[in-house]
């Protein structure tokens, strides 16, 4: 679905923004642990206290990291310029956050959605994340607290900022975009991209407009997503909650809003009106980032194997549908699938089975007796049924195929056999039949079952349905 | 009155030397020193803080490690003040603002660490004007200090308090910061010689930051040697400070005795009365320089430095937009003054309201309106372009020339309270010191003679970046020529 979903022929318009907690040893400005879950203003230092005097130093593992997801993102990495976004906030040890503004260090790449469509990049650029605050109070927020305590661990610790156009026009894309982008963070190791413990956050720009306009209207910036849920129920409600005030002859105002997620709701937070004035400029203790043409050749060449060509080898190989193939690579099973069809495994069942019988893991099956299992399978020695219940002991135990298959009594009933009952149910149940060669479909069900139930489900449904038809040709 | 400045001088370089061969005991050298202060501390206050204790341990153990016959660095037993916008580990830093009072940093700058490592004792801590923004050391939260030379007269600023302890024979050495002219103009106004190194040269990790493109730290000495002595204890490479020049600097005392047969020295002509507010017996004063010059063998030519006449108003935008966002930070959430209030806004308010002083205020507002949306391009932006300019201008005279000369101050000492209601005035006396900041070079105020008042008259020789060697060699050569 490309288009549009809402009523009256509106149309969606969203852009993501998206930050990713790097995995950094040390903070992005000095040599303190970014790590979650401490003591609270354990891993502080002069720096990310902005104490007076103190500096800024970039950490060059961070450096690299963000022009890596750049270059995953097919940006171009740029000379770029840190700069200071100045405002008060006791979260902020310095009152101001050092970030990038008009030089940022990616620019200009694409996103590719496992359904093919491409999501545009207007940048990814580096900045520190602000310590976390909690107010205390009935409240729960700064005003109405009765006071409020300030964690700096998390003062420091480096974001990625990766800001997509606004390209998204779906609900769908949106979430495939988040999780896309996660899955990409993930092959490169940079973060371990968990959103529910904010180390991805997610803010949803969105608008909506008729089919066919040309411009883009007023769009609210979404805050306080948690999960990809939450984004769709969000971008859902702040899409309609536009409609009907487009209806009414009213319009949303520009703001930033809060989702809520027990409310299901957006809440307005801040307008535009009285949106601060960053007074952005160049951060005088910093000096730019100028990365070399080697850098990003080597970068290049470290790259790994990314979701969207891991998904089209995956598709080449076995000719799978894409959302199956997509929810193969996601679950990292793709090497393996290469590795059992290279051995002889029949990729139509291979991919059958790693889409349905494996998600909870491999276990002890290895891909020789999974390859064999599939042989079996398309031969008929076994049922689809027993080939089930063998792959169970493979993964749980290992094994060989063939043996499990002797050991569960697993001998596929000959072909003749289930000709002799197919006749019999024929000639048994004849009105039936006549509705069965008439093409009434339903009644396969019926025969099939009934084969089924006198060989003790050890009867090949294939070769049943084979022979039904046979039969049914010869009535005519 | 003048019975404060001694009559002479002695040199770092020859202090460390006594104590270094055990001559003479650190801790002598430093009682000497404190009687001093003991003295005349009452009617100049230099210091915010005389950190005496510390000081005695300091010397003490210097001279047990000399008994023992451990090499002790270039600045053994000599005692140093640290003006008071530079951390000192567990010693009060105030930047002589209300707002930090009482703040005691958990770090040592990097200055002080290698001041440390080279064997000096740390005696206190200078006043200046508030965060370093002024002139005449008269904005100090804590009262202004005075000029050894005529106590009713301002020392300059900001550095004024270290510039005023080594004129009244305090101490040898004293540290400043430079943003505009902090060191050079009050070395000029107290007769001392004062450097400003090359943006870079020195780590400015553990400054208070007023300015941070502008900022730099730098020696006051009684002696041109002196100050390249300690310039090159405090210079150098710092991981700590990403604007810290990686490239070694040559020896600044290598060239120091070679004279300066043949080379050029331009006199920036914007400077010798081009520009208004610079005094004729300045003028005189910086003339007979440079026939001293001339007279040494140097070629000394008029130059023109047309963007001179723009640096006054760029860095008047500069300095105070990079300082409204440095001293955000001073908001009573997490260190020094705290003035409560209703909710937070009111709290941020409050203590700041009461924690800055009025020139603080000033420049915090100016800089807050340069960088606003709407404005950013006509103030901030234009400024920057001038520093561009400026640059340029720079570069293109020092195809043909080794250094450049200048008066440092406009005027000598004035009295305490003259300018204080006129900042337009106060701003005036940078005018000659301003252009090294903005392009980062490096420049050093020489005393030269003095004026009709008796009161000294400093001459600057600018360099371009990283040439302080060249720097030194004609500074040391107009220093003998004064004797």
């Amino acid at each position: 679905m490309n288009q549009v979903i809402f009523k009256d022929n509106w149309e969606l318009i969203v852009g993501l923004e998206v930050h990713v907690e790097l995995a950094t040893q040390t903070k992005l400005f000095c040599g303190c642990l970014n790590q979650f879950g401490n003591e609270p203003n354990t891993n502080v230092c002069p720096v990310c206290l902005g104490l007076p005097g103190s500096l800024p130093v970039v950490n060059q593992k961070a450096v690299y990291f963000a022009m890596r997801l750049g270059r995953a993102l097919h940006c171009s990495v740029n000379r770029s310029v840190f700069a200071r976004k100045n405002y008060f906030y006791p979260d902020m040890p310095k009152d101001y956050q050092i970030t990038q503004y008009d030089l940022p260090t990616n620019l200009e790449g694409y996103l590719e959605l496992p359904s093919g469509k491409t999501i545009g990049i207007e940048r990814a650029h580096i900045e520190e994340d602000t310590g976390k605050t909690t107010h205390i109070g009935t409240s729960g927020r700064i005003s109405g607290a009765d006071y409020s305590l300030v964690d700096y661990n998390r003062a420091g610790i480096p974001l990625i900022e990766i800001v997509s156009k606004p390209e998204i026009r779906t609900i769908e894309q949106a979430k495939s975009y988040v999780s896309e982008l996660r899955s990409i963070i993930l092959a490169l190791e940079i973060s371990d991209a968990k959103m529910e413990e904010g180390s991805i956050r997610v803010d949803a720009n969105v608008s909506v407009r008729e089919v066919g306009e040309n411009n883009l209207r007023t769009r609210c910036e979404i805050k306080n997503v948690n999960s990809l849920k939450s984004l769709g129920r969000a971008i859902n409600y702040e899409a309609n909650r536009h409609i009907s005030l487009y209806g009414n002859g009213e319009s949303p105002r520009q703001e930033t809003r809060h989702w809520d997620e027990s409310a299901g709701r957006t809440r307005t937070g801040r307008s535009k009106e009285d949106a601060e004035d960053y007074r952005y400029f160049t951060e005088p203790d910093l000096v730019p980032l100028n990365p070399s043409e080697e850098t990003i050749t080597k970068i290049d060449q470290e790259m790994p194997e990314l979701p969207s060509k891991r998904r089209k080898d995956l598709a080449n190989l076995t000719g799978a549908k894409s959302s199956d193939v997509a929810l193969l690579v996601e679950r990292n099973h793709d090497a393996f699938i290469f590795d059992v069809i290279e051995g002889g495994g029949v990729p139509e069942q291979v991919v059958k089975h790693m889409v349905n019988n494996l998600s909870a893991g491999l276990g002890e099956l290895s891909t020789e007796a999974f390859a064999q299992l599939t042989q079996m399978e398309n031969k008929s020695e076994i049922t689809s049924t027993q080939a089930k219940k063998i792959l169970g002991e493979l993964v749980k135990s290992g094994g060989t195929p063939a043996e499990l298959a002797t050991e569960l009594g697993f001998e596929a009933i000959g072909t003749k056999e289930i000709e002799n009952l197919v006749d019999q149910l024929i000639n048994d149940h004849s009105d039936e039949w006549e509705r069965f060669c008439l093409g009434d479909s339903k009644v396969q069900g019926f025969f099939v079952g009934q084969v089924m139930k006198s060989t003790s489900g050890q009867a090949d449904g294939k070769v049943i349905n084979q022979i039904l038809n046979e039969r049914s040709i010869d009535n005519k | 009155m003048s019975g404060m400045v001694p009559e002479q001088y002695q040199s770092a370089s020859e202090i460390a030397e006594l104590v270094a061969t055990g001559e003479v005991s650190a801790i002598e050298i430093l009682e000497r020193y404190l009687n001093q202060i003991q003295e005349y501390e009452k009617d100049v206050h230099a210091f915010n803080l005389v950190t005496i204790n510390e000081a005695r341990a300091v010397a003490q153990e210097t001279d047990k490690l000399i008994a023992r016959g451990v090499t002790i660095g270039p600045l053994a037993g000599v005692p140093v003040a640290i003006k008071d916008n530079l951390c000192t580990k567990g010693i009060t830093t105030t930047a002589s603002s209300k707002i930090l009072e009482s703040w005691k940093p958990p770090y040592d700058a990097t200055v002080v660490k290698k001041l440390k490592e080279a064997g000096a004792t740390i005696v206190g801590k200078t006043n200046l004007d508030e965060f370093a923004m002024g002139s005449s050391t008269e904005n100090s939260a804590f009262g202004p200090t005075r000029n050894p030379h005529d106590i009713s007269c301002v020392p300059g600023g900001s550095s004024g308090g270290s510039a005023a302890a080594v004129a009244a024979g305090f101490v040898p050495i004293a540290i400043g910061s430079d943003t505009g002219g902090s060191i050079r103009q009050p070395a000029a106004l107290c007769g001392v010689v004062g450097v400003k190194p090359t943006y870079g040269g020195v780590s400015r990790y553990g400054l208070l930051a007023f300015a941070s493109s502008l900022d730099q730290v730098g020696p006051f000495a009684t002696s041109v040697k002196d100050a390249a002595i300690v310039h090159e204890v405090i210079g150098g490479y710092d991981p700590l400070d990403s604007t810290s020049i990686k490239q070694a600097p040559e020896s600044f005392l290598d060239m120091f005795d070679k004279g300066i047969n043949e080379l050029k020295v331009g006199v920036i002509s914007e400077l010798m009365g081009g520009i208004d507010g610079v005094t004729h017996e300045v003028i005189e004063q910086t003339n007979k320089a440079v026939s001293a010059l001339s007279n040494a063998g140097a070629i000394v030519e008029e130059v023109s430095l047309p963007a001179a006449l723009y640096c006054l108003s760029a860095y008047y935008l500069i300095a105070p937009a990079e300082a409204s966002s440095n001293l955000s930070r001073y908001d009573g959430v997490r260190y020094g003054l705290r003035v409560e209030g209703a909710n937070l806004n009111e709290m941020n308010v409050n203590t700041r309201t009461e924690g800055f002083g009025d020139e603080v205020k000033r420049r915090i507002m100016l800089g807050t309106y340069a960088l606003s949306a709407g404005y950013y391009d006509a103030y901030y932006g234009k400024a920057l372009k001038v520093r561009r300019l400026l640059a340029e201008n720079f570069a293109d005279l020092y195809k043909d020339y080794d250094v450049l000369l200048s008066p440092t101050s406009p005027c000598t000492a004035f009295k305490l309270g003259a300018k204080v209601n006129d900042p337009m005035m106060m701003y005036v006396n940078d005018v000659c010191t301003i252009p090294s900041n903005l392009v980062g070079h490096p420049a050093i105020s020489i005393p030269f003679g003095s004026g009709k008042d008796g009161m000294p008259i400093g001459v600057q020789i600018l360099a371009p970046p990283m040439k302080e060697p060249v720097m030194y060699q004609v500074a040391h050569a107009l220093e003998k020529a004064s004797q």
